[in-house]
C-alpha cells in the first residue's frame, strides 16, 4: 500500500508534496476567485434538487439490506445554506501519478483483462468540473475485494490492491487504468451475483454535489437482475451508469478503452435568498 | 447537455480499500488542547444493532465561522484548519473525531446558524448517502436557528450532541422511535 502521512492540519497528503504548497495552492485559487466576484453583496446560489427517478430511494426494498437502514420518518427538505454550498477543497498535491494506475502498484502486474477507463465530469449545464477528486476501489478479475470481510471463494492477487486516485483536469477529464474487475455472489437473494463494478466518489465544489456511484459494463447479462443498479427508477439515469465502450481511450496492443462520464449537481439559477 | 446528475450507488461494504487513505478523525490536530472536542456515538440500525459498516464525513467551518472555500467570500481562514473529517464506525457501530466548535455562518435570509458540524453518512443499503447535522448542547443560538426551527420540535434532539465522558455523544439512530433528523439536500 502506497506511505502516507497524517501528522498536520492538512488532509492526509502523501508525503512526497509538502503541505505548505498545496496550502498556497488552495489559498491561491481561491484570492483570485474571490477577486472576480468582486463585492458581491449576495451569497452565491444552492445547488439543484434531482429530477423524479434520477436518483435511488432510501428504501428499496428488493436491496435486502435497505430495509433496516433507510429513514422512516420524513427528511426535512434543507435549503442549501453557506455549510451546504462549500466543500473540500483537495489540491493536486493529493494524489501521485502512479495512483491512476492500478496495474503498476505492485512489482509484478496483475492478473485480468487490462482496460482503461476515462470520462469526463461535469455539471449539469454541462460545465468542467475541473480538480475534483475521484477516489476508485473495485474487486480483483476473479470477483474478490482486498478485503477481510470479503469472503468468496475466489484468489485474491498479489498484484493488485483495487484502490485508485486521480484529479480531473482543467476540462474535467480524468483517466485510470486498471483490470476488469469480476463478477460475485452476494447474499442478497437466492443465487445473487453482482454485475462488474468500479466504485467511484466524488467531490465536486460543494458538500451537497458529494456523489458516491458504481460504473458497469456494456452488455452484462446480470444488469437486469440487480436490485442496486435497477434501484433507480429511471431508465436513461440508470442507463449512464453504463460506460461505453470507447475506441478513442482503446491502446493498439495494450488494453481496452471505457467511457464513463459523470455530471454533478449544476447551480440553481438564482442566488440564495439573504 | 442536460444531464441530470449521475445517480448515487451504495458504497458497499467494502468501501475502506478506496476511501481509507483520506480517513481523518483529527480535524483541528494544531489547535490547542483545551479547545478541542472529542465527539463519539453509534450507529444503530433499524433493530438497534450496531453498524459496523458505515462511514461519516464531516464538514465545518472554523472557529471564527469561516469555511475554506471560494464560495465563502469573506477572507479564508488562516488557521490551518480545512474543515473536512472522515471516520469508519468499528465492530460496535463505533465512531470518534475530535475538533474545535465552529463559529456561527449566514443561514437563509442572511440570519445566522447556530454552531453546527454537517455529516454525510454512507454504508452498505444506502443507495444515497443520508445528510445531518450535529449541534452543540446548552448554545444559546440554538433557540432561533434557521435549521433546527424547520425540524418539530420533538425531533430536534436528535440534532443536539449531549455531554458524555469528557466530550459529545452525538448517535446515529437510523429507524425507529428516536431516529436521526435526515435532510433532504
Amino acid at each position: 500500500m502506497p506511505t502516507r502521512c497524517s501528522d498536520s492540519g492538512r488532509f492526509r497528503i502523501r508525503a512526497a508534496v509538502p503541505k505548505g504548497r498545496l496550502r498556497a495552492f488552495i489559498v491561491r485559487k481561491m484570492s483570485a476567485h474571490k477577486k472576480n466576484v468582486g463585492e458581491a453583496k449576495t451569497e452565491p446560489p444552492g445547488y439543484r434538487r434531482p429530477a423524479p427517478g434520477t436518483q435511488p430511494p432510501y428504501l428499496h426494498p428488493a436491496y435486502a439490506s435497505t430495509r433496516k437502514r433507510a429513514p422512516t420518518q420524513p427528511l426535512i427538505l434543507l435549503p442549501h445554506t453557506l455549510s451546504e454550498i462549500t466543500g473540500p477543497v483537495f489540491g493536486h498535491g493529493a494524489v501521485r501519478a502512479e495512483d491512476a494506475d492500478l496495474t503498476k502498484q505492485h512489482d509484478g502486474e496483475p492478473l485480468g483483462e487490462r482496460i482503461i477507463v476515462t470520462g469526463r465530469v461535469a455539471d449539469e449545464d454541462g460545465r468542467a468540473v475541473a480538480n475534483a477528486l475521484v477516489e476508485i476501489w473495485q474487486c480483483n478479475a476473479a470477483g474478490r475485494y482486498r478485503h477481510q470481510n470479503d469472503t468468496h471463494d475466489a484468489p485474491l492477487d498479489p498484484n493488485f490492491s483495487g484502490a485508485g486516485r486521480v484529479m480531473t483536469d482543467v476540462e474535467g477529464r480524468y483517466r485510470f487504468v486498471t483490470v476488469k474487475p469480476g463478477a460475485y455472489p452476494w447474499r442478497n437473494h437466492h443465487n445473487a451475483w453482482r454485475p462488474a463494478h468500479i466504485h467511484l466518489s466524488l467531490f465536486g465544489r460543494a458538500f451537497v454535489t458529494r456523489l458516491v456511484t458504481q460504473m458497469y459494463f456494456p452488455g452484462d447479462p446480470l444488469l437486469p437482475h440487480d436490485p442496486i443498479f435497477n434501484g433507480t427508477a429511471d431508465e436513461k439515469a440508470r442507463n449512464r451508469l453504463v460506460a461505453q465502450f470507447d475506441w478513442d481511450s482503446t491502446a493498439p496492443e495494450h488494453a481496452l478503452g471505457y467511457r464513463f462520464d459523470i455530471v454533478l449537481r449544476g447551480r440553481d439559477a438564482t442566488p440564495m435568498e439573504k | 447537455m442536460s444531464a441530470s446528475a449521475t445517480a448515487s450507488q451504495t458504497v458497499g461494504p467494502f468501501f475502506r480499500i478506496g476511501l481509507e487513505p483520506l480517513y481523518l478523525a483529527d480535524l483541528a490536530p494544531t489547535a490547542a488542547a483545551k479547545k478541542k472536542i472529542n465527539f463519539h456515538g453509534r450507529v444503530l440500525d433499524g433493530d438497534a444493532q450496531p453498524v459496523s459498516d458505515a462511514i461519516l464525513e464531516i464538514w465545518q467551518a472554523n472557529a471564527d465561522g469561516r469555511y475554506l472555500h471560494p464560495d465563502d467570500l469573506r477572507e479564508s481562514p488562516r488557521d490551518g484548519f480545512t474543515g473536512f473529517g472522515r471516520v469508519p464506525t468499528d465492530a460496535q457501530g463505533r465512531f470518534q473525531f475530535s475538533t474545535v466548535k465552529p463559529g456561527r455562518v449566514a443561514g437563509p435570509n442572511g440570519k445566522a446558524q447556530a454552531p453546527h458540524l454537517v455529516v454525510a453518512i454512507f454504508m452498505r443499503g444506502l443507495l444515497i448517502h443520508l445528510l445531518t447535522r450535529v449541534y452543540f448542547p446548552g448554545d444559546p443560538a440554538n433557540a432561533d436557528d434557521p435549521i433546527l426551527q424547520l425540524v418539530p420540535a420533538a425531533r430536534r434532539a436528535t440534532l443536539i450532541a449531549n455531554a458524555a465522558d469528557g466530550g459529545l455523544e452525538w448517535n446515529v439512530i437510523l429507524q425507529g422511535e428516536h431516529e436521526t433528523v435526515f435532510f433532504d439536500y
